[in-house]
């Protein structure tokens, strides 16, 4: 009688990959109902039109690499990308920059290099990173929290109106969007941190922006979520945030008008906490040890706040994301763990006295 | 005018600096060691089969130096080309199959009743793996043998046949598993798991 | 007291399983009808059996011994007969075959006497050492080393910590578990007599977590024995070795070292109740703690199995659902493998046989991509990065994994379990380690051959060397002599006192020349020196005829062809040699005889003459069969011209005739002649002779047949080639029959004055060439005996057989009549006045032996037709051990005969 033969083990832990992203969509929740209460139904309209548009990339493409299309569609991957892209751009981006900005990151950035697992680039961010080189004034377009004075919030239906124009409506941009915090700050040369604080509309009272300060505390809490479920561990989101906490520390400036922000304004504001706990801590992109991952953390931390602070973008969780995504590679070459029964752990490339 | 002179002077002095230290780093820092030739050799599997159209192994790995293609020798393979590619810092190619094609570990095995003992074989054997005497019984020791086939040719009564080493437990090793996309693409269509 | 537990890094906790099979208190299942042993049960190398098939042997007696310093011998599990040693299919992931020795038992279980130490402490070590080795106790708890090696590794005092191994972390298992709950004891007494043998400073149990029965149990037996049972958290892989010292110890063993060179040792709770049971009872390893489990088994448990049980048979006994099985899982399920059958025996490490049910080890989902997760570098429990090896291992790029330290991973398994993705990591590993270490000893071997290669090299150069600067010397020496001998003539007077002391030798050469001729000729023997100077020409001719092929022969390595004739035409000319050497003896002895009778001068040269047309004759024969037979070789390999060769082989035959003809002529006309002529004592001489060159003829004759035979042979199945082979056998046949014709003749002639001293050393010759057909004989049968091996079963064969099987009995009898003959001959000596019949008597006895020697040379024809017969067999073989005793039959009775020969001789 002829048994099965297979390899050891015989058994599996439960977690799978398709699990993995499934959970890290729920973590994701609190943030969008959160960003959806704050800034309107535009995130959560995008976030739907471009989980269609991910899908659809991510089967067209599968169709043409001759691979199983529902395979590939089950282990979700494309969904998270979905869902990171469609937090991070501005609520109102108009569909076609959604589209454009999806199917690049889908298409180019993560199937052009194999494939899952195989993209050296977060495929969201290089989507973002797109459309911010490419469409800069479109990607600006914040609108002010909710309860800021002179603003209303917008309906649903003139959320739909606005990505998707030809839906009908004229919605004056200029009228409806504002400055975020953080491009209040790195604008500002003459008002001192309170005054800043007390005067303008997007900080409006608030220590790190209106709105936004509980975006992330949302986003923070669903990180914390994935922590406690070991989808991650904790090296890449504490470098990241330490480091962001060093570097405001250090550069704060003091309080007068040409200060860099508090270190609570740099630790809520803008795409930190999404930065953080959804982006820094993607497994494929990143570094893979642990102290690499620390490593790879505080690099991110450190650009972000170079970025916010001397740069020529208001937020920077982005390009710092990629840069560091580069120099993965190398901090994984320089972080290998020591090994049980070696005296030191191995560095660099490979030697030939390795053998 | 001056200016002229200036940078002249200056690019001269520039030149003669750069000179200097590459000079003494190239005295310096000069590798030595084993020639290239060696390191080629040191790779290639030294059957001394002649599959690549050469006497042996290291007149293959000389000509390999002065630019002989790297994939001419079957016995050692791929991997002795991708160490080859490695090594000399060129593209790993295919296999040459002009020269023949990769086979298992092969080792000689003489049909000893056959054997009428005429030392043709140990004369061809260029390792020396082949015992035996004028009008005796010749054999072929495994452990010595490289497999490179060169004693087939000689016997006068065809009685040495070329036969794969024999896997046991000791030297059996796992199989890679398919790769997760071979599986997919190859084994289950658009059916999946 | 509570140890600190150094926790290792990693680990993963699967679900345990052990539930199931726990509580059961181990069972004895009934005796197997038959055992598998395999000769390799153990790490290092195989044991060597010491029994053979058919042997009775005991419960506990030895079957195989170790084979070198790590290796462990195989005792009989039951008593019984031993039916087989052969491969068999094994436990082991391969799925392969290794020898294996088949125990029939015969129910009665009956015990070896044993040898218990009654009092180990006042035992020497090595003694002891030596029992816990020939008793075949190997690690149990999976590797499987021998464990007197690993005590004995290193000398006393180096061993400060033992680590005993209860863990069991394996999920499933509980062979460990049961063994600490019910033989405590067991397990104590080997510990104290490690103790005893390696005197450490520390001895720690370690147990985990989730078997409080067995630690209550252990500590209750090492209650006040200095013995520390330490619990350690149940999380896998805590059993592991290493795993284990560091939980306890907080020491890691260096990667490049073993446990003892940091001064621990640790040991399988299993094991040490081994080495309890090898001492303090005698008792080999032959039986062990197996757990049952699985949701294809009515009643999981613990059984005390015996060596080489089949799985089956143990199965069976737990009640195996044989509808829900689905795979079957030797060892746990993190690290065991699967068996594709059931019939595998029980190993001495065979801690667990899982059978399983579909839902219980679902075949692995397809696996996905790796998403570099990082969860299998969290649950590695030696702080490897299991995604980038994994990496490498597919791009096979082997520097990195070396890099990334492949080789330290042990393969629990634990980043296979965790992983997302499904990816059989391990097996990737594995791969990957096989397939460097197989690269490595690609590498070695290269560096091997490149030495031996150029060691070729270098003695190849040095021989051509050697060879040169002979012919240098010799050319040089050679043009010494010639300036020598040019200076020595242009100047013979300053040559003189140069060669004065050759000139001497020369003439003293000369002189003694001169001096024997006068010696000669004063003992009135020129006549006779003239035919002893034909003679001696003749023989040297031979000689150097001999002396030339035989060089030739040492030149030509090259064609097997060649080679062959050669030798075989050396061995004529050396038999020539031989037969002329005789003659001459003969020549020289018959004068001496003849000497006083002037007559024998005349006759001589009248002889002489006829003797030389003979001579001329068969020289003339000679040529042509050996242009036959090279034409016969050549034909070999091409049969284009086999019509020619037909003609050149029948024309050969035909001056056979003549040459037949000829002989019979000679052998009929020396006895008249000499009749007529008056002196009795001429024909003598001549009809010796005569039948010695018929003599040789004849084996001439015989010998060109069997090189018709061979080109035949090669040649292949042509009709008309063998009816000239059959033909040319025939002849020979008559040629044979010719010479005892010859030898008939001359029996009346000499009969009333032939010497005794001239007719013995016929006598003798017939003895020989009776010896040498029967060797003959013998070697033919022999090779029939290989053609039949290869050939298959023909019914003409078989008769042919059976005819060379009557005709070597035939010879036989007659061997033994020809030694029973000579027996009568001694009875006439005791009287002194019949002088003539006991000279008589030889000849007569010759005449038997020349029957002898015919008869022996038919059974020699009958089994080269055999032979041939058998060649041209086709490849059915199904009568063959028919033939083959036959063969074997025929052969005996050409030794027996050849015995017969012997005797008669002497």
């Amino acid at each position: 009688m002829a048994l099965i033969r297979q390899t050891s083990p015989h058994t599996r832990g439960a977690e799978t990959t398709s699990r993995v992203m499934q959970l890290v969509m729920l973590a994701a929740l609190p943030g969008l109902l959160v960003t959806t209460a704050m800034f309107g139904w535009g995130t959560f309209i995008n976030l739907i039109w471009i989980s269609l548009i991910a899908v659809g990339s991510e089967a067209l493409v599968a169709r043409l690499r001759k691979r199983p299309v529902a395979f590939y569609l089950r282990d979700y991957s494309a969904l998270v990308t979905a869902v990171l892209l469609a937090l991070a751009l501005p609520p109102l981006a108009p569909w076609w920059l959604t589209l454009i900005g999806t199917a690049f990151a889908i298409i180019v950035a993560k199937h052009l290099y194999g494939g899952l697992g195989q993209n050296p680039f977060n495929p969201a961010m290089v989507g973002y990173v797109l459309l911010l080189i490419s469409f800069p004034a479109d990607m600006v377009n914040w609108l002010p929290a909710a309860g800021t004075p002179g603003y209303e919030t917008l309906s649903f239906g003139q959320s739909l109106q606005a990505i998707f124009p030809f839906l009908g409506g004229n919605l004056d941009y200029d009228a409806i969007t504002m400055a975020t915090a953080l491009d209040v700050v790195r604008e500002n040369s003459s008002l001192t941190w309170s005054e800043l604080q007390a005067t303008n509309a997007a900080l409006g009272g608030t220590f790190a922006g209106k709105g936004w300060e509980w975006v992330n505390i949302a986003y923070l809490a669903g990180g914390l979520f994935l922590l406690y479920r070991k989808v991650f561990t904790w090296h890449a989101p504490v470098g990241m945030l330490g480091a962001l906490i060093v570097m405001s520390l250090v550069f704060k400036n003091g309080s007068g008008s040409d200060t860099h922000g508090t270190v609570l304004f740099h630790l809520l504001s803008g795409a930190t906490m999404l930065g953080a706990f959804f982006i820094v801590t993607d497994p494929v992109s990143g570094a893979t040890s642990n102290r690499g991952r620390l490593i790879f953390g505080a690099g991110v931390g450190i650009l972000v706040y170079v970025i916010r602070a001397w740069g020529g973008y208001p937020d920077a969780v982005a390009f710092a994301v990629l840069l560091m995504n580069m120099a993965a590679p190398t901090i994984d070459y320089y972080t290998q763990p020591r090994t049980y029964g070696h005296k030191k752990p191995r560095k660099g490339l490979a030697k030939p006295e390795d053998r | 005018m001056e200016i002229v002179l200036y940078a002249v002077g200056a690019l001269l002095l520039l030149a003669l600096v750069c000179g200097a230290i590459l000079g003494f780093a190239s005295e310096r820092f000069k590798v030595e060691g084993d020639p290239i030739v060696d390191q080629i050799n040191a790779l290639l599997p030294q059957t001394q089969c002649g599959q690549c159209g050469h006497p042996g192994c290291r007149p293959y790995a000389e000509s390999i130096a002065n630019g002989e293609a790297i994939n001419r020798c079957p016995p050692g393979g791929q991997a002795t080309i991708n160490a080859l590619a490695d090594l000399l810092d060129v593209e790993a190619v295919p296999l040459d199959d002009e020269h023949g094609e990769e086979k298992p570990p092969m080792v000689a095995y003489i049909r000893e009743d056959e054997c009428i003992g005429c030392t043709k074989c140990i004369q061809a054997c260029p390792v020396d793996a082949i015992l035996g005497a004028a009008k005796q019984m010749h054999t072929v020791i495994v452990s010595e043998c490289t497999g490179c086939d060169l004693c087939v040719e000689p016997c006068p009564v065809d009685c040495i046949d070329m036969v794969p080493l024999e896997v046991t437990t000791r030297n059996w090793k796992w199989d890679k598993p398919l790769a997760p996309d071979m599986i997919i693409a190859t084994d289950r269509g658009g059916q999946t798991a | 007291m509570s140890r600190q537990i150094h926790a290792f890094p990693g680990g993963v906790h699967p679900p345990e399983n052990k539930d199931q099979s726990s509580h059961n208190p181990i069972a004895l299942p009934p005796l197997p009808a038959e055992l598998t042993l395999p000769l390799n049960q153990h790490s290092g190398a195989p044991a060597k059996p010491v029994v053979s098939v058919g042997d009775k042997v005991l419960k506990g007696q030895l079957l195989a011994k170790a084979n070198g310093f790590v290796s462990a011998p195989v005792h009989a599990p039951t008593s019984g007969t031993i039916t087989a040693i052969e491969v068999c299919p094994v436990p082991h992931p391969s799925g392969l075959e290794e020898p294996c020795i088949i125990l029939q038992s015969d129910g009665e279980d009956r015990w070896a006497e044993l040898e218990p130490v009654t009092d180990y402490t006042a035992a020497a070590k090595d003694l002891l050492l030596q029992k816990i080795h020939d008793a075949g106790v190997v690690g149990l708890g999976g590797a499987g080393f021998p464990a007197a090696v690993k005590m004995a590794s290193r000398t006393e005092d180096k061993i400060h910590t033992v680590v005993v191994n209860g863990a069991e972390c394996e999920p499933y298992i509980t062979a460990d578990d049961r063994l600490m709950r019910e033989r405590a004891d067991k397990i104590v007494g080997g510990i104290l007599i490690l103790r005893h043998l390696l005197n450490p400073k520390e001895i720690i149990i370690g147990i985990e977590d989730n078997k409080p029965e067995a630690v209550d149990a252990m500590r209750a037996a090492c209650k006040g024995k200095n013995i520390e049972v330490a619990v350690v958290p149940t999380r896998y892989p805590s059993g592991d070795a290493q795993r284990l010292i560091y939980l306890l110890t907080g020491k890691e063993v260096p990667n490049d070292a073993r446990s003892v060179d940091i001064g621990i040792l640790c040991y399988n709770v299993g094991t040490l109740a081994a080495v309890h049971d090898a001492i303090v009872e005698g008792k080999p390893l032959i039986s062990r703690i197996t757990t049952l489990t699985g949701e294809a088994l009515k009643q999981p448990q613990n059984v005390e199995a015996l060596i080489g049980t089949p799985a089956d048979h143990l199965l069976e006994f737990s009640g195996l659902k044989k509808r829900k099985l689905h795979s079957l899982v030797l060892g746990g399920p993190m690290m065991g493998h699967t068996l594709e059958r059931t019939d595998m025996p029980v190993l001495k490490t065979t801690n667990c046989l899982i059978a399983a049910t579909w839902e219980e080890f679902p075949p692995a989902p397809t696996p996905q991509e790796c998403i570099r997760c990082g969860l299998c570098s969290e649950a590695c429990p030696v702080s490897l990065l299991p995604q980038q090896l994994y990496w490498h291992s597919k791009a096979e790029n082997h520097d990195q994994l070396n890099h990334h330290n492949l080789f330290d991973c042990i393969e629990c398994g634990a980043c296979a379990y965790v992983c997302p993705s499904a990816i059989p990591l391990v097996q990737y590993y594995r791969a990957s380690k096989g397939e460097i270490r197989q690269l490595q000893a690609k590498q070695q071997k290269a560096e091997y051959s490149k030495k031996r290669f150029e060691d070729r090299q270098a003695r190849l150069e040095a021989e051509k060397a050697a060879r040169e600067a002979k012919r240098k010397a010799n050319a040089e020496r050679a043009a010494q002599l010639k300036k020598e001998k040019a200076a020595a003539a242009a100047n013979p007077a300053a040559a003189k006192p140069e060669d004065s002391a050759k000139a001497d030798e020369v003439k003293a050469a000369l002189a003694r020349a001169t001096a024997r001729k006068a010696t000669e000729g004063k003992a009135g023997r020129p006549q006779l020196s003239a035919k002893q100077k034909e003679l001696k020409i003749q023989l040297s001719m031979v000689k150097a005829q001999l002396k030339k092929s035989e060089r030739a022969l040492a030149d030509a390595k090259g064609s097997e062809e060649t080679n062959a004739q050669l030798q075989t035409n050396i061995d004529k000319l050396k038999a020539q040699v031989a037969t002329l050497e005789k003659e001459f003896e003969q020549a020289a002895q018959a004068p001496v005889a003849a000497a006083p009778e002037q007559p024998a001068k005349k006759a001589k040269p009248v002889l002489n003459e006829q003797q030389k047309k003979l001579k001329i004759e068969s020289a003339m024969a000679r040529a042509a069969v050996k242009k036959a037979q090279r034409a016969l070789d050549e034909a070999g390999k091409s049969a284009a011209n086999i019509d020619e060769l037909k003609q050149t082989l029948q024309q050969a035959q035909t001056k056979a005739d003549e040459l037949e003809a000829a002989m019979k002529a000679a052998a009929d006309a020396p006895a008249p002649e000499p009749a007529a002529d008056k002196p009795v004592k001429k024909p003598k001489p001549a009809l010796s002779d005569a039948q010695k060159k018929l003599k040789i003829e004849a084996a001439m004759a015989r010998a060109a047949v069997k090189k018709a035979q061979r080109a035949l042979d090669e040649a292949g199945d042509t009709p008309e080639l063998k009816q000239a082979l059959q033909q040319a056998q025939e002849k020979a046949a008559e040629v044979e029959a010719a010479m005892q014709a010859a030898a008939e003749a001359p029996e009346p002639a000499p009969a009333e004055e032939k010497p005794a001293r001239k007719a013995k050393p016929v006598l003798s010759d017939a003895q020989k060439k009776l010896k040498i057909e029967a060797a003959m004989a013998r070697a033919a049968v022999k090779k029939a005996q290989r053609a039949l091996d290869e050939a298959g079963d023909d019914p003409e064969l078989k008769q042919a057989l059976q005819q060379a099987q009557a005709k070597a009995a035939e010879l036989e009898a007659a061997m033994q009549a020809a030694a029973e003959a000579p027996a009568p001959e001694p009875e006439p000596t005791p009287a002194p006045a019949a002088e003539k019949p006991a000279r008589k008597a030889k000849p007569v006895l010759s005449d038997e032996q020349k029957k002898l020697k015919i008869e022996a040379a038919m059974a020699r024809a009958a089994v080269k037709k055999a032979q041939r017969a058998l060649d041209d067999a086709g490849e059915d073989a199904a009568n063959i051990d028919e033939l083959k005793q036959t063969l074997q039959q025929a052969q005996a009775a050409a030794d027996a005969a050849a015995e017969a020969l012997d005797k008669a001789s002497a």
